[in-house]
């Protein structure tokens, strides 16, 4: 790294990948994999997804990428979904078969799978 | 069914477990992708580093870190500007940075996070308090217990040094910096900072003596700076916000935030990163979410095996470092237990002990042969065997320990009893005078009975009974003979219809 200027380049290059900004169709898909998340079953759930991603033939339009610990450990495996413009969505306890549900429901359709978000688990 | 329009109403950021915290050292757990330096970058990663290289000097980044208020997370609580600073003006050849990521306390997982889920920003931070005192060269020390954060932190480093964010000629400042990481066997004593530069070096981890500082006279002999994994989360903020930003947040001493890893008896465990100064009853009634099953909150262990215990009576306190010292509790490094009252505090007290004894690296006399004694003694308690003269003997020992030992581990190792006995004295007087368990934990103090009210004589219970100590026929109230019950529970955890007691 030779100077700041050459960092900031960077760094203008990406954050649109990061932070989805508002008014992008593109949509960012994480999955806790930490200890935590990893132990409570995520990897099968990160490998569905990307799967049903590319089945669906949602590539260029949806990232998946693995994260680390969010905090909340009771509710492993954590997936969350960041589109440009709204609040993100927290989907907890999901499995496999969870994740299929939301690609083709949220990711495609456009409707969040109410049923599986930290809004419906909280008790 | 909910209304998809409704889909957001509970979304993460207003669930009672996130609205109270406060994301300084977390900010990218959970965000990014830990293994792409780019999407560190793109958080404004490394700009911390850039700005520090490029446009201060190394005395305008310690004061920044001095001002900021900023305190060591790994326990001591020690101010980290001013551990820089008695580090930048020793001349040697070679300095080095250590970032201790051993993590021994039972149950803590702050640090392990950090390096999961974000580890660049500690990168990050070392590269800088190296700038700051002159040093070239870092270690991290990891146990080898964490081979997830080991793998991150080391495909991080990789991709730091591809980038030339390590290595020589850091943003064309001329300055030179790169690290390596190290593993440790997960022994406890290691943590402690001369230990775990003796470990570092290839030898038996065992404390020496202190001074020399490693200030002075750290790694390899060298002047050595060593600071936690959090403490290290830290730096890169407050040079990008400034120190005013991290100093306008927390209580009057303690500044910035605190990561916990909640758990025990809580609904809500986790990791939460909260403000100094928030209250105990917050973190447990709101973050948490309270205790699960309707129990009554007992209280709440910080500090791990070197902390001590936070009665309901102290819930109001506002947490930061001198708040708890001052409760005879401390902050440690993250770990919080909370205990109902189904947990017996002179267990509890025993536990950590007998983790202490266990760990203790048998260097010094107080703390190989002392904390033993007092184990045996809290062991004769809990057997029921206890005498009134055992609490002066124990608070005798706790002091000539915490007086006499070489290093923190001893001089702290007394802490759990001293506390429990200070806020619980009547728990053990009930072990001692009445020969009974408050909290049902102490086998040798714990009878099971059938209520013959309510036993409808089914049989379960004496089917469950591994030892025979159950007697009764179908229609007569079974039974137990108190001499062959081997107090398993067996029983109890099987009866339907609640007619077994523990007494
Ligand atoms: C027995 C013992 C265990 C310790 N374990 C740790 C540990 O796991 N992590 C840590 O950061 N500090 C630990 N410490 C504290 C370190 O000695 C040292 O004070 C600290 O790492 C300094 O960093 P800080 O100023 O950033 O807090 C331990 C101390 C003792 C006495």
């Amino acid at each position: 790294m030779k100077s700041l200027e050459e960092l900031n380049a960077i760094r203008d290059k990406v954050r649109d990948t990061v932070v989805i900004p508002d008014g992008s169709d593109k949509i960012r898909v994480v999955v806790g994999l930490a200890t935590c998340g990893i132990a409570a079953g995520a990897k099968p759930v990160f490998n569905a997804i990307v799967d049903e991603v590319e089945k669906a033939g949602l590539g260029d339009k949806v990232s998946v990428v693995q994260t680390g610990c969010i905090g909340i450990c009771q509710f492993e495996p954590v997936v969350e979904v960041f589109e440009g413009g709204k609040e993100k969505t927290t989907y907890v306890k999901m499995t496999a078969e969870k994740a299929q549900r939301v690609v083709e429901e949220h990711l495609k359709g456009g409707k969040p799978v109410v049923e599986y978000t930290i809004g419906a688990n909280l008790n | 069914m909910i209304d998809n329009q409704d889909f957001n109403n509970v979304a993460l950021k207003d669930t009672p477990f996130y609205k109270a915290q406060e994301r300084v050292v977390l900010r990218n757990c959970g965000v990014i992708d830990p293994e792409s330096i780019e999407e560190y970058i793109a958080m404004d990663g490394y700009a911390a580093l850039g700005k520090v290289l490029t446009q201060m000097t190394p005395d305008d980044v310690i004061k920044c870190v001095s001002d900021s208020g900023l305190r060591g997370r790994g326990g001591g609580g020690f101010p980290t500007g001013r551990k820089w600073s008695l580090c930048a003006p020793v001349q040697a050849p070679q300095k080095y940075v250590v970032c201790n990521a051993d993590e021994g306390d039972p149950g803590a997982f702050m640090d392990r996070s950090v390096l999961e889920g974000d580890p660049h920003c500690v990168i990050e931070g070392m590269a800088i308090c190296g700038y700051a005192i002159g040093a070239t060269k870092g270690f991290v020390y990891v146990r080898a217990e964490y081979p997830i954060a080991v793998k991150r932190l080391q495909i991080a480093i990789d991709k730091a040094r591809e980038m030339g964010l390590l290595g020589k000629n850091i943003f064309g400042s001329g300055f030179d910096f790169d690290m390596e990481i190290r593993l440790g066997a997960g022994a406890f004593v290691c943590g402690e900072e001369t230990a775990l530069m003796t470990s570092i070096e290839g030898k038996r981890g065992e404390p020496r003596p202190r001074p020399p500082y490693p200030a002075i006279k750290g790694l390899y002999g060298c002047p050595t700076t060593e600071n936690n994994v959090e403490t290290f989360a830290n730096v890169a903020q407050i040079i990008l916000r400034g120190a005013e930003w991290f100093a306008s947040k927390g209580t009057e001493k303690s500044k910035g935030t605190k990561v916990f890893a909640l758990g025990g008896k809580i609904k809500n465990t986790g990791l939460v990163e909260i403000p100094m100064g928030t209250t105990l009853r917050e973190i447990i009634e709101n973050i948490g979410g309270g205790i699960p099953n309707g129990k009554k909150f007992k209280a709440a262990q910080t500090g791990g095996p070197s902390g001590g215990c936070i009665p309901a009576e102290k819930m109001d306190v506002p947490i930061d470092y001198d708040n708890l010292t001052a409760i005879g509790a401390m902050m440690g490094s993250g770990g919080l237990i909370v205990m109902d009252e189904d947990n017996c505090m002179v267990d509890i007290a025993k536990f950590f002990l007998g983790f202490t004894v266990d760990e203790s690296c048998g260097k010094c006399t107080p703390c190989r042969v002392g904390t033993r004694r007092m184990l045996e003694i809290l062991e004769k308690i809990t057997a029921g065997n206890g005498e009134m003269s055992d609490l002066e003997e124990l608070e005798k020992l706790a002091e000539y320990i915490k007086a006499n030992s070489l290093c923190g581990l001893g001089q702290t190792a007394p802490n759990p009893v001293l506390s429990t006995i200070k806020n619980f004295r009547e728990e053990y007087i009930a072990h001692i005078v009445d020969k009974k368990c408050p909290a049902g934990v102490c086998k040798n103090l714990l009878r099971y009975v059938i209520d013959p009210e309510k036993c409808k004589s089914c049989g379960m219970c004496k089917r469950a009974c591994p030892a025979d100590a159950i007697s009764g026929e179908r229609g007569v109230p079974y039974s137990i003979d108190p001499e062959k019950c081997v107090k398993c529970g067996a029983c109890y955890a099987t009866c339907k219809f609640g007619a077994i007691s523990k007494q």
